[in-house]
Parts: C-alpha cells; sequence; structure tokens
C-alpha cells in the first residue's frame, strides 16, 4: 500500500528504507508499531536534526510506536505528529501539530512533521474550510496530546514501580524527582503505545503554553524555497501518463462528435476517447458539482506533448439544451433543472435588473418595515452589483489516478477527501476500503478544491486508459471551467425619521444562481424595522465556495451603505456602526442575531486607535473603515489610499482581528495581510464576463490579479488578546476589506463605488 | 536529442527541441522546483536563468537553453543558503508556496543588478510574479533583506 509513496520519496528524501530489513518481527509484533515510517519526513526537519536521522539508521530500526492517532515516537525519542488537515497556505501544517507538541510537553524544534493519510477514523474530519481547522481540532488535538503524555508517563511509573503522581515531564523527559530517575519519551513510547487512550486528561492553562501562542516556523519552509517536490503537480510515478481533457469552449455546450485522428498521429499521443462522469440519475451531493459531464480526453506521455496535440482534437459541439442533475440531500432526492441558454453578461444585469424588481423570498422581517417606510422623512436606496469570480489558485486543478480492478490510488491537491471518496465509490464500485486518497500541499485553495470532480475524471480516465494518469488543467482549463463565485447584486434601503434617526433597514439580494445574504447578520438585531429578502436566477455556470461565501460580497454592499448612512446622518462611520453595536448590545431586536457585540464593537475600536482614526497627522490619506463579523471570528481594517501613477492605491491598511486565542502569531498576520491584498485586488481587478457562454478572460492577461506594485506598502495587523478558544483567520479578514476599499475610494475620488471591480468604468449610478 | 547545462550538470533528453524549457525541466528532467502557473509568461511561476538572466521557461524552447547555463530554484544554492532564501526563511515569508520559487529566482537577477533596490526598484523588478495569497509585503522586505545580508556576506562579516 505504501509502494509508491517511497517512489515517490526514493527521488528527493532521505530513504528510510535501508531500515526496514532491520525491522525485528517480535518487536513488529509487540508494540503496535508502524514500520517504515519516515514516508514524508521534511527535509527541513531532518536537516536540523541529523544527529537522530544517523542514529535511526545506524542502530535501531525504524519503529514508530503510536500513541492516539496523531503521535508518533521512536526509541530513539524522534517524534513524529501528523498534521490532520491538508494545507493551502493557511500554515495548518505547522499550527495544529503545535497544538499537539504543547499537550505533549515535547520540544517543538525537534519534532518531526508529516501529513496524516486520509482515515477519518484516527484523524477526524480532515475537511480544509470554512475557517474550521483550528475550531474543530482545538480539543481534540489538546486531548491527543495531553493523553499521550499521560500514557507515557503510566508508562514509566509502571517501568519504574512509582506511583504515577510523581512523574513529571520536560520537554521529551520523563522525570521521577523522589528518586533522581530521567528517561526520553523515546524510552517508555512501545511501552506506553499498548496503554489504553485514557479520557478526561487535564489539559494546560492557556496562560502557561510554550509553543502554541509563539510564532513558530512554517514547517515546510525550507522545501519551499528549496524546490522541492511538494504539490499535486510535482507528484510522479514511474509509468505515469498525462491527461488532458478538452473541455466545451462554453457553458451550455456538450459534446456532439470528435475526430482524434490527427491528435493520435502526434508524438507521446496514446488515447483519445470520451467518458462519461457521472452515470443518469446520478445523485450528487453539494460537492459533486461539476460543470460538464461528457468530457473528451487526451492521453500521452509528456505534459507538451499533450498540450499541444489537444490542438489536433476536431471536436463537433452542440447546445446542450435544458439539462436535469440530481441532488441528494437530507430533504431526499431532488430534480434540478440546469438551464441550457448560453449567457451573456449584458442579458444577465438585464435579468437580475427585473428579478430584482419582482416579490422575493423574506428571510427576516422584524417590526413594521413597510409602515416605517412610509412614514420616513428621508429614504437612501442604493444597489450593489459584483461579477463572477474565479478562484485561480496558482497551481491550476490536477490529480493523480490508477484504477486497477479492485483499488484506486490517488494522490494530489485538494481540501476534502472525505467528501469525495464516497463519490470515488460508487462511480468505480470500489469499496471505501479499496481506495486511498494522500492529500499533497496545494497551490492555493479559496474553495475552489473542496470540489472533487477532477479527481472522479482522473479515477475515470486512469480506468478507461488501464494506466497510472495525472490529469492536468491548463490555466484556461481551470479558469474557464467554473465553480465561480456567483454573481450578486443588492438593493440597500434605509428610513431616516426627521432627526436623522435609523428607523427601517431593508436589504433585498439577488444573484446568479443563489443571494448572498445573511440575514441575522449586522445590523438585524440593532435596528426596530428590518427586513432581509432574496431571490437567484438559475443558471449552467457552475459555482462553489469562494473564500468567505456571500459574506465576500455582503461585506462590500452592507458596509459601503452603512457609510453612506453615517453620512447621511452626519455621523462618523466608526461611531454609527458602535451606537448600532450598542443598541444590539443593550436593546436587541429579534432573536439569532448571529454575532457577538461586544467582539464586534471590540475589533472596530481597536482599529480606530491604532490607526489613529480622525487623526490630523493623517490627513494625506483618503480613508475607509469596514468591519464584519464571519466563520466565527471579528475583524475591522482601516485603509488608507493615496493615488500613485494616477491610479488609487491603497498605501497602508489597519487591521484589528479576533479570532480568539491565535495559535501562531506571525503566521496569523501573514494570514491577515495575505486576505488584504486578496481582498483588495478582488476589490479592484477581479472579475470574469459571458458572451454566448464563453467566459471572456481566460488567462491571467486577461483576468487581472493584484501585483507587487499595487500591494499596499503596510498592513500592520492587531489582535484582540483574550483566552477564546481559537476561531478560523483564513476567511474573516477578506470581507471587510472590500468595504473599506470601497468607502476609501470615495474619500479619494468624491465618487461612490457600486459595481466590482472598482476599476471598471462603468459605476452604476445609485437610484434616487 | 538536446543537451543542456541546468545547475552545473549536463543533461541529454530525448524531446523536441520546441518544448518549453518548463516541461522538459519538470517531466523529463525531473525538477520540479519551477512551476507552471499560466503557461503565458503572465505569472512568474516558471522563472529559471538562462546564462543569468530571467526567462519564463514556460515560452523558452529548449533549443535556446542549447549551449548556455540554466539555474533553476534547486540549484541556485547548493546548500539552498543564497541570501533571498535566507531572508524567505527568516521572515516566513511563504504562504501556499506556489509562486515563491519563480518570486526568488526574479529577485536573485534584481540582487545581483541592483545590490541595493529601492521600493520602486522591486516594484518594476516583481511586476511579474503574480502572488495569490498576497505575500507581497513579505516578499518585498524578505528582498531587502537580502539585499543587508548580501552586503554584510561581501564585506566578510
Amino acid at each position: 500500500m505504501f509502494k509508491n509513496k517511497i517512489e515517490y520519496n526514493i527521488r528527493n528524501y532521505v530513504s528510510m528504507e535501508k531500515t526496514k530489513t532491520n525491522i525485528n518481527r517480535r518487536a513488529f509484533l509487540k508494540a503496535s508499531a508502524l514500520v517504515g515510517g519516515g514516508l514524508l519526513i521534511h527535509f527541513s526537519a531532518l536537516a536540523k536534526f541529523e544527529i537522530a536521522a544517523t542514529s535511526v539508521n545506524a542502530v535501531n530500526p525504524v519503529q514508530w510506536n503510536e500513541l492516539t492517532g496523531y503521535i508518533k515516537i521512536t526509541a530513539d525519542n524522534i517524534v513524529k505528529i501528523l498534521c490532520p488537515n491538508p494545507e493551502f497556505g493557511q500554515n495548518v501544517m505547522t499550527s495544529l501539530p503545535m497544538i499537539v507538541a504543547e499537550e505533549l510537553d515535547v520540544n517543538w524544534k525537534k519534532v518531526v512533521v508529516e501529513m496524516g493519510a486520509h482515515d477519518n477514523v484516527k484523524l477526524g474530519p480532515q475537511f480544509t474550510g470554512g475557517s474550521n481547522s483550528m475550531r474543530m481540532y482545538w480539543k481534540p488535538l489538546r486531548e491527543a496530546g495531553a493523553a499521550a503524555r499521560r500514557m507515557l508517563m503510566e508508562a514509566a511509573a509502571q517501568t519504574w514501580g512509582v506511583p504515577v503522581e510523581e512523574i513529571s515531564t520536560k520537554a521529551g523527559m520523563i522525570i521521577h524527582e523522589k528518586s533522581g530517575k530521567t528517561g526520553k519519551y523515546g524510552d517508555f513510547a512501545s511501552k506506553a503505545s499498548s496503554i489504553p487512550v485514557p479520557k478526561n486528561v487535564k489539559l494546560k492553562d492557556v496562560k502557561n503554553f510554550t509553543v502554541v501562542r509563539n510564532s513558530q516556523k512554517n514547517v515546510e519552509g525550507t522545501k519551499i524555497i528549496s524546490g522541492m517536490p511538494l504539490f499535486g503537480l510535482d507528484y510522479r510515478m514511474e509509468g505515469m501518463l498525462i491527461a488532458m481533457i478538452q473541455h466545451p469552449p462554453a457553458f451550455g455546450m456538450t459534446l456532439k462528435s470528435f475526430d482524434g485522428t490527427e491528435a493520435l498521429k502526434m508524438p507521446g499521443i496514446k488515447n483519445v476517447f470520451k467518458l462519461k462522469l457521472y452515470e443518469d440519475g446520478f445523485e450528487q451531493g453539494g460537492f459533486d458539482t461539476r460543470t460538464f459531464n461528457d468530457l473528451l480526453v487526451i492521453v500521452g506521455k509528456t505534459t507538451w506533448e499533450v498540450m499541444n496535440a489537444r490542438k489536433k482534437l476536431i471536436v463537433e459541439w452542440m447546445p446542450a439544451g435544458d439539462t436535469k442533475d440530481t441532488m441528494g440531500g437530507r430533504g431526499g432526492k431532488k430534480e434540478v433543472i440546469v438551464p441550457g441558454e448560453l449567457e451573456n453578461t449584458a442579458n444577465q444585469h438585464e435579468k437580475m435588473r427585473q428579478y430584482a424588481s419582482q416579490p422575493a423570498q423574506e428571510l427576516r422581517k422584524d417590526g413594521d418595515p413597510e409602515t416605517a417606510f412610509k412614514n420616513a422623512a428621508q429614504i437612501i436606496e442604493r444597489t450593489y452589483n459584483a461579477p463572477f469570480l474565479a478562484h485561480n489558485c496558482m497551481e491550476p486543478m490536477n490529480f493523480f489516478a490508477h484504477v486497477t480492478a479492485d483499488k484506486a490510488l490517488l494522490v494530489g491537491p485538494l481540501q476534502a477527501p472525505g467528501w469525495t471518496e464516497p463519490t470515488l465509490a460508487k462511480v468505480l464500485k470500489l469499496t471505501p476500503e479499496q481506495i486511498e486518497i494522500q492529500m499533497t500541499r496545494m497551490g492555493g485553495g479559496f474553495g475552489r478544491r473542496a470540489y472533487g470532480h477532477y479527481l472522479v475524471e482522473a479515477a475515470l480516465i486512469s480506468k478507461k486508459a488501464n494506466a497510472p494518469i495525472k490529469l492536468i488543467y491548463s490555466r484556461e482549463d481551470d479558469t474557464t471551467y467554473g465553480i465561480y463565485r456567483p454573481m450578486y447584486t443588492a438593493t440597500y434601503r434605509a428610513a431616516l425619521d426627521a432627526n436623522k434617526n435609523l428607523i427601517a433597514f431593508h436589504v433585498k439580494g439577488g444573484g446568479i444562481p443563489e443571494h448572498a445574504i445573511h440575514a441575522n447578520r449586522f445590523p438585524a438585531g440593532a435596528v426596530d424595522n428590518y427586513l432581509a429578502e432574496g431571490w437567484q436566477i438559475p443558471s449552467n455556470i457552475t459555482i462553489g465556495a469562494f473564500r468567505a461565501p456571500r459574506s465576500n460580497f455582503n461585506a462590500a454592499a452592507e458596509q459601503s451603505f452603512l457609510d453612506e448612512l453615517a453620512e447621511a446622518m452626519d455621523k462618523d462611520p466608526i461611531d454609527l456602526r458602535l451606537a448600532l453595536l450598542k443598541r444590539a448590545k443593550e436593546n436587541p431586536v429579534g432573536k439569532n442575531n448571529e454575532y457577538d457585540a461586544d467582539r464586534y464593537a471590540a475589533v472596530l475600536k481597536l482599529v480606530k486607535e491604532k490607526s489613529g482614526w480622525n487623526g490630523p497627522e493623517h490627513k494625506k490619506f483618503s480613508r475607509g473603515v469596514a468591519a464584519y463579523f464571519c466563520h466565527n471570528s471579528y475583524a475591522a481594517h482601516v485603509v488608507d489610499m493615496t493615488t500613485k501613477d494616477g491610479q488609487p492605491y491603497v498605501e497602508r491598511v489597519f487591521s484589528a482581528i479576533d479570532c480568539g486565542i491565535v495559535i501562531n502569531p506571525d503566521a496569523a498576520t501573514n494570514m491577515v495581510q495575505g486576505a488584504v491584498v486578496d481582498g483588495i485586488g478582488n476589490a479592484l481587478y477581479g472579475g470574469l464576463t459571458h458572451k454566448n457562454g464563453v467566459v471572456e478572460e481566460n488567462n491571467f492577461h486577461k483576468y487581472r490579479i493584484i501585483r507587487m506594485h499595487e500591494a499596499p506598502k503596510k498592513v500592520e495587523v492587531h489582535f484582540v488578546q483574550n483566552d477564546i478558544d481559537p476561531t478560523g483567520l483564513g476567511e474573516p479578514p477578506f470581507p471587510p476589506v472590500f468595504g473599506a476599499v470601497a468607502n476609501a475610494l470615495y474619500k479619494s475620488t468624491g465618487q461612490r463605488f457600486y459595481q466590482q471591480p472598482f476599476s471598471s468604468p462603468q459605476q452604476v449610478i445609485p437610484a434616487v | 536529442m538536446i543537451t543542456l547545462n541546468i545547475n552545473q550538470k549536463t543533461y541529454t533528453v530525448d524531446a523536441n527541441p520546441d518544448t518549453p524549457l518548463l516541461w522538459v525541466l519538470r517531466d523529463m528532467i525531473g525538477l520540479v522546483g519551477t512551476k507552471y502557473g499560466c503557461g503565458v509568461a503572465q505569472c512568474g511561476a516558471c522563472v529559471v536563468h538562462l546564462n543569468g538572466e530571467a526567462v519564463r521557461s514556460c515560452v523558452t524552447k529548449a533549443s535556446r537553453a542549447e549551449g548556455k547555463k540554466v539555474v533553476t530554484i534547486e540549484g541556485l544554492s547548493p546548500t539552498h543558503t543564497h541570501p533571498l532564501q535566507t531572508a524567505w526563511l527568516d521572515l516566513d515569508v511563504s504562504q501556499c508556496g506556489y509562486c515563491q520559487a519563480g518570486q526568488i529566482m526574479s529577485a536573485a537577477v534584481l540582487l545581483k543588478e541592483n545590490k541595493k533596490p529601492t521600493d520602486q526598484d522591486i516594484d518594476d523588478a516583481m511586476a511579474g510574479n503574480i502572488c495569490r495569497c498576497g505575500t507581497y509585503l513579505r516578499i518585498r522586505e524578505a528582498i531587502h533583506l537580502a539585499s543587508e545580508l548580501q552586503e554584510k556576506q561581501a564585506l566578510g562579516k
């Protein structure tokens, strides 16, 4: 089962294979040991750990003693901690093992970290998404570390014949103070691994952490900067072929016929065939989204040969017409019609305008908004729009698959193996036990890699081609495939009384194919009369989770609107938000208000303080502020804009974040800085348009991504210090950036921006 | 057959000379540190050095590299301790890491030609390297730090 892993590693890593044959068979059976470990031992860890590496090869066989699913220790005291969640740049590979190491009480610098296998029994849910990794694994990993430490103490107590209460630990050492006896964890690891895992072990006081809450370097840092193979696209196996899919040129089109004769004559080309992804009536789960079902595949020896030969495929496409998808789920099977229209962006805008004027689904109502608006002294109404966004992960979609009659090995970048495995089992007619998914590092995720269609594609191709294959999407394939952030619009209305008090708030949001509204988010709870409505327009343009789904638009629209409100009410924008939050705290309106008003207010106050808001020394900047709550964390930004080369330029940003306990402060700062840059880029430049179903921006020369010279000079990040259990950070800082940028643009240009991307010349004039 | 000098080693590969150097490196020689991001010279993930110049290997035919010295991220420093690599680790620059080899290779040429680049110099030199994770601020800081480290090394400190 591990054969292929070793092949991958022999090329590039210190091989542990020579130790395998030294295994003492009896020793192997006695300890529930996992032999031949070190399959993905990190170069950086080994480099720092030369002595141990030598001692492992020299005398002792590599026998890993497993203490809980996350921890393995050798007799030589090498501690390996498995990371359960796949990595896409949020640095879980460092922070999750840090949590284990803290409670285990080992020297972090000596720990070897390894990406865990796909094992939902031993390693938990293993999905990277929704900013959930820290939140979901905080307690389980602490308990695992503490339990393992306890098991080692018990083993020592038994060995020394002393009460376990007299045993203590210190950074990988076991100590019996009374007698002066000491030992290494490794001395007792074998014995400890047969002790039952204790429950309810006492955890450390969070104020005494020495690993967590201290900045630790990225465990894969050295590998990244030295060009070692890490990503799915880097994975190689002897005899592997390359496959690419010739997708239809537009949404709403499908394969009619093809002629591969010319392509097959090209050097290196092995096969051209078509295949069906899902059989008719296949029940899709939420993450089985796919755009095209009838696939034209070309297989060859090398990437370039396949990329070249693709151009020789003679293909006839035809409109797919309306099609049917079967969706599974808790409510039972449901059939969904996917419209066949070849969409144009101009038509989409027109359709949205029509739907916006029609009745919509009520999502929340407090008080009597209709009457309040009738009696208003002043009504402010604004409409905001944002386009489809492509994730554009730097590493395009790809996956390796080797499928035989009774086994499937899949290796590559994905966010949630557990969500795609059932689909693979159904499609390949194998049991989950026959399927092995190995998670490589991902060159970006952003939600895109939660949708495992490309694993299923790779597996079916391997099966049909009867060979191990690597499926690769070119950048054009990737950007035009879909699973986008939806196209959104929202109309906000506010009613003010004669004294400029806010008496009613109304948001009606829509989208293709779904709206963005979070009905229970601020300012719901702060306004007596509140109405939230939503509508949607079905489409064949597929969509999926995109960094802070829905929030990434909501925050932009709502936070811009609050800014205009503040102006109409002669209030400072931060003061207005704080006043509303005060109301939500002291006298909340309605139920299910999905935020903690104190924590929300705290990030606003913190960013106000750290940015020197309203300070005369910042006069040269056009300042915009926004705050938002999503994925259980709070974020506020002050964006300071100047001009550079005649263009609005975000020169610096102040950020205030509350995500509870900050596990790895410097890495967390990096994340927030990255989210700010990502937010500026998407707000100013990002967006896809369609013409007859064809995506008009299919590579980076047309789809504009923010670059070095457009990135701020400084992003100063401040975390609220508290001892609240950690919540996520991948998404929360992202949405309010859009709003803060819009608000800064107003101060910079005197003009309000309603249409993303903000660099587009057509900014919709607000309806009066 | 084409013969290439990569990181001071000679490789003879059975490749069509029109094959972009990127794919010869990745598919045929097995040096996968140089990345594919776009294939149209827009993102910089594929940057290598050709006789000391930064080139985009996704659009550079392998034949163009014959008779020249190619350096990839794997060979930038035999011990991976080029001042940029040291600075990158010092400042913990990387997030997903996919673009970073290309960033370092572009920056290496900048630092060779300009020992003390300003922010503007860095903007100009690095505008062709995309980072979707948004690590630009740290990249900029790392280039400045590497410039200092480089100076210290030159002075024998």
